[in-house]
């Protein structure tokens, strides 16, 4: 693949409810943070790729409400409705395919104005699943499950993450849940759906963000800090659940199989230094992980006991306290490619991790992790 | 903008989308649903060339991308492959009063699992592996509802 660099990023503060702004005042301050932050102008964006979600917005074509905020008058514009992972691979795609020098990429959510449980239950077939009132808590628990079953992950290892995530929050300043927890405080918490417990979950969040790819030549030009595309991929599985089996993470072995070739990873465990994983329930972190190569599989939970994920380990797992911490869907994805770029920079302040050589990113979509898309980042090309 | 903001609420408009869908069955989901309906038994396909069956029934096998032609008729229990006890959910929802479960089965002559309800159990009775049987509703009108939910066969270990 042509080198292709990120070359500015941006984020709004995560929170449960941002009252005094709109969709396009969202837009509006990630897109600037980007701009500002690869000291770009407007004019310098060849295209642009925003993500969003029609029913999360209550608006059809829900990218064309925000053209103004972004800054695409004038310009190709087009949308992905999925996380922003993938709204990032299209962008990437576009700089690549010669036609574009640079992408904005955006991406913009708001829980606080709908009733999320409405709307995941419609991402669900209408014939033969909606009516069953199944949503996202309720999938992933029988995922979770599942998981725990096959492979004796315990609910107690997986209360760890939340521990661990929602502590490494206090040093993000997006964060929306920095949390000081215990494992016997989330093991406490009570039960949504079994063996989910309400601190498992992720909350719910209003944000935005940007970032803005470009080709080898024009980032050369751009920043003296570009953070390189090493690798990338995306895979997908069954739509119906029981299709898959849920303890099974083949579409993220694939993919992370896919992207470490491109990005010539021998060893993951050991060549790459931190990871930002997709984690809207403690259960799938040590599962992602898994899937990622990082240990064997069932052996995700054992990894967390370790130590060797937090943030003074070996290889923090979302140090800027994950999606746990605040979950603006659709954003959430390109935050953690966003995180990751930062790290790579040494600009990630407080929850920097010392020498961060190569990052991965990871984003999912779909019901219980359908499809996953692996990035990995590198501050040499 | 600050010292505007001090005295002032922030406006919220509330709002609901109102839009009626028809969505169709199409042949092969009213072949299926129509023989909950009418005779009670779950029906799967066959895919024409690795003999996966598939429940719920499709057109096309997504692993061969081959035709799934032949029709197979499902036994009404088989085995719990993953659960959840819910205990809070969106008013809006919840198909049946709260406690109930939702199950991924594998019935007898199926390959594939099936999400459903899962009602009158006790919860020690859950687990992965556990048998359960359909229970149909008394009314039934052709749709996934036929079934009220499965529950665990009493005395299978």
């Amino acid at each position: 693949m042509e080198a292709v660099a990120i070359v500015g990023v941006g984020m709004t503060e995560i929170k449960r409810e941002r009252k005094a702004d709109g969709y396009p005042d969202l837009v509006y301050e990630a897109t600037r943070a980007a701009l500002d932050d690869a000291g770009m102008s407007i004019d310098q964006i060849d295209n642009v790729v925003t993500v969003s979600n029609d029913f999360f917005d209550g608006r059809t074509i829900s990218s064309m409400a925000i053209m103004d905020a972004c800054g695409s008058y004038d310009k190709n514009v087009t949308t992905v409705e999925g996380d922003g992972t993938f709204g990032a691979f299209f962008g990437l795609m576009r700089v690549l395919s010669g036609s574009y020098g640079t992408t904005l990429v955006c991406a913009h959510h708001k829980g606080s104005e709908s009733q999320m449980p409405l709307i995941t239950n419609a991402m669900f077939d209408p014939i033969f699943a909606r009516s069953l009132g199944i949503e996202s808590i309720t999938s992933s628990a029988l995922q979770a499950r599942a998981y725990m079953a096959k492979y004796g992950v315990s609910e107690e290892q997986c209360a760890l993450v939340s521990v661990k995530n929602h502590g490494n929050a206090f040093a993000n300043p997006v964060a929306q849940l920095p949390l000081e927890l215990t494992v016997e405080k989330v093991m406490s918490s009570p039960y949504i759906a079994d063996p989910i417990k309400l601190l498992d979950c992720c909350p719910i969040s209003d944000g935005a963000s940007a970032l803005i790819l470009a080709s080898e030549e024009r980032a050369n030009k751009i920043t003296d800090k570009p953070v390189w595309i090493k690798g990338v991929a995306h895979c997908s599985s069954a739509y119906h659940l029981g299709d898959r089996n849920l303890y099974c993470v083949c579409a993220l072995e694939e993919a992370a199989k896919k992207a470490y070739a491109m990005a010539g990873i021998g060893d993951p465990a050991k060549d790459i230094d931190l990871i930002e994983l997709y984690d809207a329930f403690t259960y799938m972190e040590p599962m992602w992980l898994e899937g990622l190569g990082i240990c064997e599989r069932g052996e995700g939970g054992k990894l967390t006991e370790s130590g060797k994920t937090a943030l003074g380990g070996e290889l923090p797992v979302n140090a800027s306290g994950g999606c746990l911490s605040g979950n603006p869907v659709l954003v959430a994805g390109l935050n953690r490619i966003i995180e990751c770029a930062l790290q790579v920079r040494g600009d990630a302040g407080e929850h920097q991790v010392d020498g961060v050589k190569t990052a991965l990113a990871h984003g999912i979509n779909g019901p219980c992790g359908q499809s996953h898309c692996v990035w990995v980042l590198g501050g040499e090309k | 903008m600050d010292d505007w903001r001090k005295d002032q609420e922030l406006l919220v408009m509330e709002g609901r989308i109102k839009v009626p869908y028809r969505w169709f069955a199409g042949e092969v989901g009213t072949r299926y649903l129509e023989s909950l309906r009418d005779a009670g038994k779950f029906l799967g396909t066959r895919c024409s060339k690795c003999d996966k069956v598939y429940h719920i029934p499709r057109r096309n096998c997504p692993e061969c991308f081959e035709e799934c032609s032949e029709w197979v008729e499902l036994g009404s229990s088989g085995d719990l492959e993953s659960y959840t006890i819910v205990r809070k959910h969106h008013p809006q929802l919840a198909p049946l009063p709260l406690p109930y479960g939702y199950g991924i089965i594998k019935l007898e002559g199926a390959d594939t699992g099936f999400l459903h309800l899962l009602g009158e159990f006790d919860e020690k009775d859950l687990k992965v592996g556990a048998r359960v049987e359909a229970v149909f509703s008394d009314a039934r009108e052709g749709n996934i509802l036929d079934v009220k939910y499965f529950r665990p066969v009493k005395g299978v270990e």
